[in-house]
């Protein structure tokens, strides 16, 4: 009598969220589903079903292809940039100095600043004419006389800037995972292992990265899955620019879905990753749940 | 194998003196333990042995060299940890042989010790398994092993039974106790429980606030304790304190209490003389009370009545009430008596005990 009553009270209690995920993820969702494979366009009410064309398509396009290779070099890129600095900075933040919750406190800023707002910041930084950095290599002397960088000019050279903003971006919220894992060692274990005769590198390998696996797994899965379908940073810097040479998926969904109104061709860009994605979320949930509470 | 000198030891945290000017040495192969309350800094002198605290000031020796500045892989010693501190993610097999893997043993030389080890600990079998598979018991054994492994100088023990239940305790205690026998190392226990350090020590060095106490043979510091403070420490039920008033009367010496008249044995006498009209602190052991027939030992009996009887089946505790003095007294199972009743008790006047009340040092027999 009372279970049913609870159960009742239960299911009440999570319509709401059911509701909102459902209208608010699932629709558009499936949505995009039918929209990839229509000839729908912004403005038009022919719609015609044309199966799997628009990914054909798609794929036959040199800027898609290279818009596909920049996602995966973005996201490794940045994910292995993210990983690396985040446990340099979480092992260093763990350490107590003096004004280390300041310094907790700044490294939080990337993230809690609007990426739009902290993009001008970078704007700055890789202006063609007042480049802060190449300012200094000039005045350092690395730049011989007409030498100069258009970061966003450059297709490389905006790939990296690309990468680099979105590090800066993402490194407060891994080294926050990653300081919240190692904080869950104990500290005897580490003693532990000094008193076993394990050097730094030896602790490090043996001792502190075997027992951060699940929550570097965490971390990894949501930089991941969070990489691959950002487009902010790309867009807000180039633009996708020059020559549609740095875009993303996700930005160039937005461009010829959105802005260039080929929603059908948009759609099929966007979920050109999903079946890689759910893959990945899959494996990794279940290996870190095997991982997890060693 | 070494012996460990510690040399006026301290330690001070930002806000705490933690160990003050500890001086011990502890000799080739024995097996001492600390033991004190919480907070008295037994931990603290362990660590700073093993390395992982540095000491603020005072010096370390392990056989003979100074390893203050040695770091802990390089002074040569094992420790056993309370929480067992054991590397989650490794078998016990790879737990017991992570040290001398580190120490680039070769793997033969490894495995037959560790093998060796897990059959001494009686864990040939859990060598596969991880430790969250294993039990608190099985987990403390691996944790032995993995310290035994090594074959260090010296071993050092935080309160390592202390997450076990009462009769595990009492088990593992005793092979501890046989493993000393025959590995032959030195051992450095802490531990805050009196009777692990009574039945496992060969001397214990009783702490309190920071500071050694006593050291000595545990017989020694049960039956002449230094201080007011070890005298209650050492022993359980703990010791009754008396406070008395040393007053003469035809040529003896009384211990007086309100309803009390306790006769001082004459060998104290020569010392006691000195506070006569002064307080003293009367200490007498539960155990060294007895329900006396009639009033045969006047000067060493007092009548008192009974509030509590706590039947133990090997022996009775009582506790009691002496003029206004509450005591206990751990009398023989044949002890037949009731709350409120009165009985009296009577003391061997050899073993009781007196401290100054100021300092709360103990009053020696004679000079
Ligand atoms: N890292 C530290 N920082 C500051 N104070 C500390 C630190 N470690 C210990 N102390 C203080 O030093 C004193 C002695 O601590 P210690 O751990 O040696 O006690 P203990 O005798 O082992 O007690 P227990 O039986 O509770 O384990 C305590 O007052 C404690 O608060
Ligand atoms: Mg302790």
């Amino acid at each position: 009598m009372n279970m049913k009553r609870d159960r009742f009270l239960g299911a009440v209690l999570l319509l709401p969220a059911l509701a909102f995920i459902a209208l608010l993820v699932g629709a558009p969702f499936l949505m995009a589903l039918v929209l990839a494979v229509t000839t729908s366009s912004a403005g038009s009410l022919d719609v015609t079903f044309v199966g799997l064309q628009n990914f054909r398509d798609v794929f036959g396009s040199p800027v898609f292809r290279t818009a596909l290779r920049n996602t995966l070099v973005f996201t490794l890129a940045s994910q292995a940039a993210v990983i690396l600095l985040g446990n340099v900075l979480a092992v260093a933040l763990k350490k107590a100095f003096r004004g280390r919750s300041f310094v907790r406190f700044l490294i939080l800023m990337p993230w809690a600043a609007p990426i739009a707002l902290s993009t001008l910041g970078w704007l700055w930084i890789f202006d063609s004419t007042f480049s802060a950095i190449n300012w200094i290599l000039k005045v350092s002397g690395y730049f011989g006389p007409g030498e100069w960088y258009y970061w966003l000019g450059d297709t490389a050279l905006g790939m990296i800037a690309v990468v680099t903003v979105h590090v800066w971006r993402m490194l407060p919220f891994t080294t926050v995972i990653i300081l919240a894992g190692l904080t869950s060692i104990p500290e005897e274990v580490h003693e532990a292992a000094d008193i076993d005769g394990a050097g730094f590198f030896s602790k490090l390998f043996h001792v502190t990265i075997p027992m951060m696996l699940p929550i570097l797994f965490v971390a990894v899965l949501f930089g991941t899955v969070f990489t691959f379908t950002d487009m902010s940073v790309v867009y807000l810097l180039t633009r996708g620019g020059p020559y549609n040479s740095t875009h993303v998926l996700a930005s160039l969904a937005f461009q010829e879905g959105v802005l260039g109104g080929d929603v059908g061709r948009g759609a099929a860009i966007a979920l050109f990753l999903l079946p890689l994605l759910v893959v990945m979320a899959v494996l990794m949930l279940r290996r870190s749940r095997r991982a997890e509470v060693l | 194998m070494a012996r460990v000198v510690l040399k006026n030891l301290n330690k001070k945290f930002a806000e705490t003196h933690a160990v003050k000017d500890v001086s011990l040495t502890i000799e080739d192969r024995e097996f001492v333990v600390l033991v004190g309350p919480s907070g008295c800094g037994k931990t603290t002198t362990l660590r700073m042995i093993a390395g992982l605290e540095e000491a603020t000031s005072g010096e370390i020796h392990i056989g003979d060299r100074r390893v203050n500045d040695l770091p802990p892989r390089d002074r040569d010693i094992a420790m056993v940890f309370q929480s067992y501190a054991l590397y989650p993610h490794m078998t016990v097999y790879d737990n017991m042989a992570f040290g001398l893997k580190m120490r680039k043993f070769p793997r033969r030389e490894i495995e037959g010790r560790v093998r060796d080890a897990a059959e001494i600990l009686g864990i040939q079998d859990l060598l596969g398994r991880k430790p969250r598979q294993l039990s608190g018991g099985q987990r403390q054994r691996v944790a032995v092993g993995r310290a035994i492994v090594r074959h260090p100088r010296v071993f050092l023990f935080d309160e390592p039974l202390s997450n076990l239940d009462a009769k595990l305790r009492v088990q593992m205690r005793v092979e501890l106790k046989r493993l000393h026998d025959r590995l032959q190392a030195t051992a450095v226990y802490v531990t805050h429980d009196q009777v692990e350090a009574m039945t496992l020590g060969d001397r214990v060095v009783v702490m309190h606030d920071g500071r050694v106490q006593q050291v000595g043979e545990p017989l020694e510091v049960y039956g002449a304790p230094r201080n007011r403070f070890v005298a209650g420490f050492i022993g359980s039920p703990s010791m009754n304190f008396l406070e008395t008033t040393v007053a003469e009367s035809a040529g003896a010496l009384y211990a007086e209490a309100p309803g009390i008249r306790l006769r001082v044995p004459a060998e104290r006498s020569k010392r006691l003389s000195a506070y006569t009209g002064r307080p003293v602190t009367l200490g007498i052991r539960p155990e060294d009370l007895c329900s006396a027939a009639g009033d045969d030992s006047p000067g060493f009996s007092f009548e008192a009545v009974v509030e509590v009887v706590e039947p133990l089946g090997s022996e009775i505790l009582l506790d009691v009430r002496a003029g206004n003095a509450s005591l206990v007294a751990r009398v023989s199972p044949a002890t037949r008596v009731k709350p409120h009743e009165k009985i009296r008790l009577a003391f061997a006047p050899e073993r009781i005990h007196f401290f100054d009340p100021e300092t709360e040092e103990a009053i020696p027999l004679s000079i």
